[in-house]
């Protein structure tokens, strides 16, 4: 640390320059405060966390609200009268419809809205099931090392040959078309990644010297995997699974998309109206472009979010 | 050298094997075996038990699965439900399709990819490097298939200047040799034909070259920052060299290390991005062939076209990885 940490010279006597002209930075070494105080503060600087975080601020909000946000239900179609087979009233043209409507007659806000939730739900969910699988995985790769560790990666290696979307299309083509299979196909994929990153970040912590005086003092494996390795692997973790979130809500629209996930043509996700919604396109291109640009912005709040936590965790920037 | 490639092609052996054993149970395990999953909602009990013995379905699984392995290891990987063709013709005819359109997409990416993102490392902190950073999040952040859509109605729809559909107009009568229709159109001399196809690779190949094109951009536009600013390019141009081979020999030699690895990574995101690309553009390759098998559960087409991707993949891989201990000397030392 620099001197800015020493008391002030008692009395006269060289003064240290050094003066830490960065407020924050001053802050950082007065208060301290630890590693998460320490990347909460650095985020809050960032603006590309903060639109992130408005972003996917937005977008929860309106999946937990749907029911009360949304005019209609997710798979009503009030709109019915106003489709004619060559046109499909687009934004402001029909009152009562803001957004316009889809090629079956649905209120396009309220299909957006209640897309938001299916596209949240499945996200999280199997987000969730590749770290929990990960991370289990990871645990007990690193944990036990030999021929565990080996028959373990030798497994997520096998799950890494395949192209990951390549991967949640078969799982979720042979598991049927339910939207629980569309999450376990996604989750599944991404098990390698928080597996590989949970392993390495624990091997790397293992050869740490907290650790190494943990066992000097006698404290048991687990107890030390518990309580000091593990908490400090999650960083990257946290890290990788919001930015798999993104990944997940991109991939969850692009099986849908593909038609997998189950439910009627007139299901309200938002990959699902991409695939009508080509049909349409010389008509009314709307159907097309709205549900397009609300993955892609509510992949981009991750993305954001997520490459901001990863910089402000970065151990390289940090200790200026 | 050739120790390591000859490891690795080991090491590929029982990762396919495990995706071998993987594949099989999976069809094993669905919900009411197998034999239903391939009849559908026309499974009678006697069709399920027709199928059963047909396949084989009521041996051992032991026994079902090394019956299986032998017959992949002799290059037979089933008869497509659908077609009712063998998978591996159904495969090879497509794959020519596929192979063109990624080609296209690889280089559109690694060209535009790494002058962007050089050109904007160069201009740190400049507008430009901001508009090439925001431009290249989106890159990363927009669906392959919404993109297909929203420049199928751009280009073809709207202005119509691209074709929509397809690989060749079918009203050109063309011969086609290898398959790879821009090639065949060359060496047959037949320039429209060749121009045709061209035009009909444009679209897709702009939709699936994006995400690649975006990595490449930020790890092209990251690596430069972190060389132009090392001490060894500092020091050269203390000793007075030129900029240009600085530049050239300098900085973009050795920024391009990381790039070369996420090649081979791109080209698995372009496989796997061939199948939503294929399907917005009608495009016949096995991308488009693979999401139909989906649909119709053409169980014998779905393990063999994965087998062959993760096969095809794997190679890329080992490619990259070798060709990387030509181009960085370090590694060579090792």
């Amino acid at each position: 640390m620099t001197s800015a940490m020493l008391p002030p010279a008692p009395s006269g006597g060289p003064v240290d320059d050094t003066a830490v002209d960065d407020k924050e930075l001053l802050a950082a070494k007065t208060r301290g405060g630890g590693f998460w105080r320490d990347v909460f503060r650095r985020l809050r600087r960032n603006p590309s966390a903060w639109v992130g975080g408005v972003i996917i601020g937005i977008f929860v909000l309106v999946a937990i609200f749907a029911p009360w946000l949304a005019p209609y239900g997710p798979e009503e179609l009030p709109g019915q009268q106003y489709i004619t087979p060559g046109h499909i009233p687009g934004p402001g043209e029909v009152a009562g419809f803001p957004l316009g409507l889809d090629r079956f007659g649905g209120d396009m806000l309220s299909k957006l809205i209640w897309g938001a939730r299916a596209s949240l739900v499945i996200g999280i969910v199997s987000t969730l099931v590749g770290l929990i699988g990960g991370m289990i995985l990871g645990l007990i790769a690193a944990t036990f090392g030999g021929w565990v560790d080996t028959l373990i990666m030798r497994f997520v290696d096998i799950l890494l040959s395949v192209p990951s979307l390549l991967l949640a299309v078969s799982i979720a083509a042979l598991m049927g078309q339910t939207p629980v299979a569309i999450m376990i196909a996604i989750g599944a994929a991404q098990v390698p990644i928080f597996a590989r990153l949970l392993r390495a970040s624990m091997l790397q912590q293992r050869s740490s010297d907290y650790v190494l005086s943990a066992a000097t003092l006698g404290l048991g494996r687990g107890r030390i995997t518990m309580s000091h390795v593990l908490p400090n692997a999650v960083g990257p973790v946290i890290v990788q699974a919001t930015l798999s979130l993104a990944t997940a809500v991109i991939e969850a629209a692009g099986l849908s998309y593909l038609g997998l996930g189950g439910g009627v043509p007139q299901t309200a996700e938002w990959g699902r109206m991409l695939t009508y919604a080509q049909l349409e396109l010389a008509v009314n291109p709307w159907i097309a472009i709205l549900p397009g640009i609300c993955i892609t912005v509510t992949a981009l709040g991750f993305t954001l979010l997520g490459e901001a936590l990863r910089e402000a965790m970065d151990p390289r920037t940090r200790a200026r | 050298m050739l120790r390591t490639i000859g490891r690795r092609l080991l090491l590929l052996v029982p990762t396919l094997f495990g995706l071998t054993l993987l594949l099989f149970f999976w069809v094993r395990a669905l919900p009411g075996g197998p034999a239903v999953a391939l009849l559908g909602e026309r499974a009678t009990p006697e069709r399920v038990a027709e199928i059963n013995e047909l396949y084989g379905f009521n041996e051992p699984l032991i026994a079902q699965y090394f019956t299986w392995l032998g017959q992949l290891l002799q290059g037979n990987f089933g008869v497509s439900i659908q077609t009712q063709r063998p998978v591996t013709e159904e495969f090879l005819r497509r794959f020519p399709a596929t192979l063109e359109l990624t080609m296209f997409a690889i280089v559109l990416a690694v060209g535009v990819g790494i002058t962007i993102g050089y050109w904007a490392a160069r201009r740190q902190g400049k507008p430009a490097d901001h508009f090439a950073v925001f431009a290249s999040l989106i890159g990363i952040t927009i669906p392959v298939f919404f993109l297909g859509v929203i420049l199928k109605w751009v280009f073809a729809v709207q202005l119509g200047w691209l074709p929509s559909d397809g690989r060749q107009d079918p009203r050109l009568d063309a011969t086609h040799y290898t398959n790879f229709y821009v090639f065949d159109g060359i060496i047959t001399g037949e320039w429209d034909a060749a121009w045709d196809a061209f035009l009909h690779l444009i679209l897709p190949g702009i939709a699936l070259a994006t995400i690649p094109l975006a990595i490449i951009t930020r790890i092209t536009r990251a690596s430069v920052l972190e060389v132009q600013n090392s001490d060894y390019v500092r020091t050269g141009m203390a000793k007075g060299i030129s900029r240009g081979t600085i530049r050239g020999r300098f900085i973009l030699r050795n920024s391009l290390l990381p790039v070369v690895t996420t090649i081979g990574l791109q080209f698995g995101l372009l496989l796997s991005g061939a199948i939503l690309t294929e399907s917005v553009f009608a495009y016949p390759g096995i991308g488009s062939f693979l999401s139909r098998a989906i649909f119709t559960r053409d169980y014998p087409v779905l393990q063999g076209f994965i087998l062959f991707i993760a096969v095809i993949y794997a190679i890329i891989n080992l490619a990259v990885d070798v060709s990387y201990s030509f181009i960085d000397p370090r590694v060579r030392v090792q």
